[in-house]
């Protein structure tokens, strides 16, 4: 196989032919300012970005009106912890999120903290990385404003409890924001049945443009309220300021219009093919290990660690696989990955972790190849490590003891 | 980050993998970094009663700049003395794999698994008194 595989789609997927194909005329013909209501190309750009909301609205079941456009699922994070945090600072400044967040929420989180808006608590998650919702229950206060939990996670597919986080939030009048960017659109989100209050989501994990996302914001019972970030022209009901991107915004809502008629048939496909794999890589590799929930997990993800073979070693050997490492080891810091780290696998493990994100394009054949291309690295790459070595003449590695720095 | 053809050379075709019996008197071993820094490097070194490297041996966990340091040693090592290998310097891998800055720690582990192993070496030698610095 000479060309490229691209099994990396939490990191960002291919935009549809169908959305692209649907944006292109806001380029070139239709391309009006939204704001402009006192001309037709205005009044052209408006209706597209109305359907788009409704397409956008219907996928999630909200009213489109709820829909504020950002830039991305990093804005609308900021934008929803930010925006709650200021607006709401007469009744309190406690935050509850998880260690295993993105980092748009956690740097987030901490920029508060640092300037003393805000008291974050950090839950502890299980050794697949979920949040017990009695935790989320015993740490609210009468100060807490704000819980932010993710939806599912992006380096090992865990889905969190949202229902039931979502049930104690509204019992206790706190308001819930979800980062959903890598669940909305590959399994089902209802923020009314889920008890959803904000949600950050972005449209380049769901096969539309980069540039463009979304931040639901509840309107009734209860009416949430932010602060701008931006300041300007009072667009998205004076919560976001700044021209709307209508290419990318009519690209979102095809994104979305797509996921909601693919998402059940193109979920069961994905799901089979990563089984496939899992199956395929697990069956002929020894000291293999699943990250992340076993079954409560986005159904392209598998996170696997590779014992005794270093992640971006393997990653070098996949040449013409594009998969991601959750060793990171090209980063200064040599830090693994702080959410295997949050779940307590070692990091010894940690560093051997490569994250497989199978996606709409992704066929049967690109899994048949990168399972064989996988064994044969990792075979030829054990052969080459010491740690493979010792553990074969029975050296316990974790008592070994190591000429540290 | 772009890996140079060196790198990748050593990668793709790894000199010397393998490993020596590690009790023979003539093989020294240095065992250097640790699993969870993502590095770990053992060199085997043959070495002849006059202190001649006769032969080396690698594996190396590691990422890809790690595997082609540790190759890259066995071959500029072998044929050298003991002295002439413990005076090699991690700048000499850096320059030959034209490593980024991001991975010069990797050429440093290189150079100390050859003191480790010249020690090892020394420390096995009969009536070996100072520099003794166990591997395994």
């Amino acid at each position: 196989m000479e060309r490229l595989i691209y099994m990396d789609n939490h990191a960002t997927t291919r935009t549809d032919p169908r959305v692209l194909d649907a944006m292109l005329p806001y380029f070139s013909e239709q391309y009006g300012n939204a704001a402009s209501r006192n001309h037709a190309f205005g009044w052209a750009a408006e209706a597209a970005v109305d359907r788009a909301r409704e397409q956008i609205a219907k996928l999630i079941n909200a009213k489109p009106r709820e829909i504020v456009f950002t830039s991305g699922a990093t804005e609308s994070d900021n934008l929803a912890l930010k925006g709650v945090v200021e607006f709401y600072r007469e009744k309190g400044n406690h935050i509850i999120t998880a260690p295993t967040e993105h980092k748009a929420i956690l740097d987030t989180c901490k920029a508060l903290e640092r300037k003393g808006l805000a008291r974050v608590t950090y839950l502890p998650v299980d050794d697949h990385g979920l949040v017990a919702p009695g935790d989320v229950r015993d740490a609210i206060t009468d100060k807490t404003v704000l819980i932010s939990i993710m939806h599912a996670n992006n380096e090992i597919g865990t889905i969190q409890p949202i229902h039931e986080i979502g049930k104690i939030a509204k019992e206790k009048g706190v308001l819930f924001h979800t980062d959903a960017t890598q669940g909305v659109g590959k399994i089902p989100v209802d923020v009314e049945a889920m008890g959803i209050d904000l949600m950050s989501f972005t449209a380049h994990k769901i096969y539309g443009p980069k540039g463009t996302g979304a931040l639901y914001v509840r309107s009734r019972n209860p009416r949430v309220r932010l602060s701008p970030m931006m300041d300007g022209g009072g667009h998205e009901r004076g919560m976001r300021s700044g021209t709307l991107n209508v290419p990318g915004i009519v690209g979102l809502g095809k994104a979305c219009e797509l996921a909601g008629e693919l998402l059940e048939s193109e979920g069961e496909r994905i799901l089979r093919l990563r089984e496939k794999l899992r199956h395929g890589i697990m069956s002929q590799l020894d000291e293999t290990y699943l990250n992340g929930h076993p079954l409560q997990r986005l159904p392209g993800n598998l996170n696997l660690s590779f014992a005794f073979v270093e992640g971006e070693s393997l990653l070098m050997g996949l040449k013409d696989i594009a998969v991601s490492s959750g060793s990171a080891c090209t980063s200064a810091t040599l830090e693994p990955s702080y959410v295997l780290k949050a779940l307590g696998v070692g990091e010894d493990l940690a560093h051997t972790s490569i994250r497989f994100g199978l996606g709409r394009f992704n066929t049967e054949e690109e899994v048949e190849y990168v399972c064989e291309r996988v064994v044969r690295e990792v075979r030829r790459l054990r052969e080459m490590s010491p740690l493979y070595e010792m553990a074969k003449e029975g050296i316990d590695i974790k008592s070994f003891n190591w000429a540290r720095d | 980050m772009a890996y140079s053809d060196k790198v990748l050379d050593h990668y793709d075709n790894p000199r010397n993998v393998g490993s020596f019996p590690k009790d023979e008197p003539n093989v020294g071993t240095g065992i250097v970094g640790a699993p969870e820094c993502g590095d770990v490097m053992k060199l085997q070194l043959k070495i002849s009663e006059e202190g001649v490297i006769e032969d080396a041996r690698f594996k190396t966990f590691g990422c890809g700049s790690a595997i082609a340091s540790s190759s890259y040693v066995t071959e500029l090592i072998k044929g050298k003395t003991i002295d002439e290998a413990y005076a090699v310097k991690n700048t000499q891998i850096v320059e030959e794999l034209k490593l980024p800055p991001v991975k010069i720690h990797c050429s440093v582990l290189a150079e100390d698994a050859i003191k480790a192993a010249v020690a090892d070496w020394k420390g096995r030698k009969p009536g070996a008194g100072s520099d003794e610095k166990k591997a395994v």
